[in-house]
């Protein structure tokens, strides 16, 4: 069993002990010390009960701490714990434990951070070099955490929506460090299809899937944005693809829509297209507007000015763009290139210089500060 | 060992030290070459185990102070275009204050048009530490 294998007991693990009544803090933390001895014993001596390992071992341990946390706040007063009853029962609670470490009361980042500790079983130190920073911010940020999980109390749990927004901004933050955070991702999502039958987390599912499928394409040797019409495309990954298609459809046939769901149709017809030019931009717009049915956001709106720009030509998709509001990040790089396929080059140049200048990363002003050259560079013809 | 701070000023709008345009005015093979050469620079700090940390931030800075008598907090800004903003750092460790200044004086000599060097001021500030106990 691998160390990935390993991590994938622990939600499982986790929701045992706290079942049985274990506080959460504590528990979390039994289950990281019994993973440590996991990856320490098990590569001699793997067990053939690997989920009752665990929870045999992580359960002592939790029973260890609590009695020594008992006898300091009072040596007269006897803690009772009763050994376990029986092996690991067969009900599933990890997805509670899904909801809890999505608790309402979380920051975002709280809440991504205690899902890749207590759901993922990531160490702090993979979580914090994953976020780029220093280990003891991040054991604070978890701990601060777990006590505001304990104080809210269990009992009014985030749900499936705010989980699967707190998997999404996993997502996002891509690869740092030596922990690919999409692949986590991706792996909680998966696991959590397996929990629950709502078909928006088959939607993220395919999504995730289908964005990870261009992973290789998108940025260039020295981490430069490659946009999606520039990306070779035979660099695709054709398994994931197909993967996030069949999900995407499974989901679609349950005729619950969602955002998430109606975001991978969107993704999967880029992916169907084997040349930028075979794109359905049609169909992609319909999409949006459906997208906007659901959920009505600047960005939304922002990103169907774009398609409709492709469908229809630029002076419709300016005419969209009309919808957006001033300040929407990237709305000038988008104002941008829709003026530079109109032929108002003059405009096209200072909106990419605006675009370089409100830029969210270096990766992306470096590329509209490029834009804005190349185009300065056509209107000069030197 | 000290730590010093290379701090990139912005001056996006107004011409570079060397009186170059702003970059968006440079031909495409002159800014190319100029992030390559940051990228170098980078990957020879690290690869020297000189690096710490460094990050481009945004030039639109906000000034805040707490607000009186539990008054909301007082925000001023964004400016975009005060002359004052700091485009970047870069946080190095390195073994003399020599180091330090040959370092800032190596990402002084970007390339801008014409593949010239921008010549930039660059503002260096050592990381205050205490000094070593006695016997240490």
């Amino acid at each position: 069993m691998d160390e990935v294998e390993l991590r994938a007991q622990v939600p499982r693990v986790l929701s045992v002990l706290v079942g049985r009544g274990a506080a959460f803090a504590t528990a979390e933390d039994a289950v990281q010390e019994a993973l440590i001895r996991a990856l320490r014993s098990w590569q001699d001596d793997p067990p053939a009960d690997p989920t009752g390992w665990l929870v045999t071992v992580a359960w002592r341990i939790f029973l260890d701490t609590a009695r020594s946390e008992a006898s300091r706040r009072d040596r007269e007063d006897r803690f009772d714990a009763e050994p376990p009853a029986g092996a690991v029962p067969s009900t599933d609670d990890s997805l509670r434990l899904y909801f809890l470490c999505a608790h309402p009361d979380l920051t975002p980042s709280s809440a991504v951070a205690l899902t890749l500790r207590a759901v993922g079983g990531l160490t702090t130190r993979q979580i914090a070099a994953a976020y780029l920073v220093p280990e003891a911010t991040m054991a604070q940020r978890i701990s601060r955490a777990k006590r505001t999980v304990g104080e809210a109390g269990v009992d009014r749990p985030g749900d499936a929506r705010t989980v699967m927004r707190v998997l999404y901004l996993v997502f996002n933050e891509g690869y740092s460090g030596d922990v690919d955070l999409s692949s986590e991702a991706i792996r909680l999502t998966r696991q959590l299809t397996t929990l629950t039958d709502d078909p928006e987390v088959g939607g993220l599912l395919a999504l995730m899937l289908l964005h990870h499928a261009r992973r290789a394409s998108r940025t260039g040797p020295d981490g430069r944005i490659v946009p999606l019409a520039a990306q070779d495309r035979a660099r695709w990954d054709t398994e994931l693809i197909a993967e996030g298609v069949d999900v995407l459809r499974a989901a679609l046939e349950r005729d619950r829509l969602g955002e998430y769901q109606a975001q991978a149709a969107i993704a999967a017809l880029h992916a169907d297209a084997q040349r930028v030019e075979d794109t359905d931009w049609v169909q992609i717009v319909e999409w949006y507007d459906e997208l906007l049915r659901l959920t009505d956001t600047p960005i939304i709106r922002l990103n169907r000015a774009v398609a409709v720009g492709e469908a229809d030509g630029a002076p419709a998709g300016l005419r969209a763009l009309a919808d957006v509001p001033e300040g929407v990040p990237r709305r000038d790089a988008v104002a941008a290139h829709l003026h530079e396929r109109n032929g108002d080059l003059e405009l096209a140049a200072r909106l990419y210089a605006d675009a370089a200048r409100n830029a969210p990363s270096v990766a992306e002003r470096e590329h509209q500060t490029l834009q804005a050259a190349r185009v300065n560079h056509l209107l000069t013809g030197d | 060992m000290a730590k010093y701070l290379l701090l990139k000023h912005y001056r996006g709008t107004t011409p570079t030290p060397n009186g170059f345009a702003p970059m968006d005015q440079w031909t495409p093979d002159e800014v190319e070459a100029h992030f390559q050469f940051m990228r170098d620079y980078s990957a020879r700090l690290e690869a020297s185990g000189e690096m710490v940390g460094g990050e481009g931030l945004s030039p639109e800075g906000s000034w805040v102070r707490s607000g009186r008598d539990g008054e909301p907090p007082v925000v001023d800004g964004p400016f975009a275009e005060t002359k004052d903003l700091i485009a970047g750092w870069f946080l190095i460790d390195v073994d003399s204050h020599e180091r330090a200044i040959e370092l800032a004086r190596e990402l002084s000599d970007a390339p801008g048009q014409g593949g010239e060097p921008i010549h930039e001021w660059l503002e260096v500030r050592q990381v205050m530490s205490a000094p070593p106990a006695v016997g240490d």
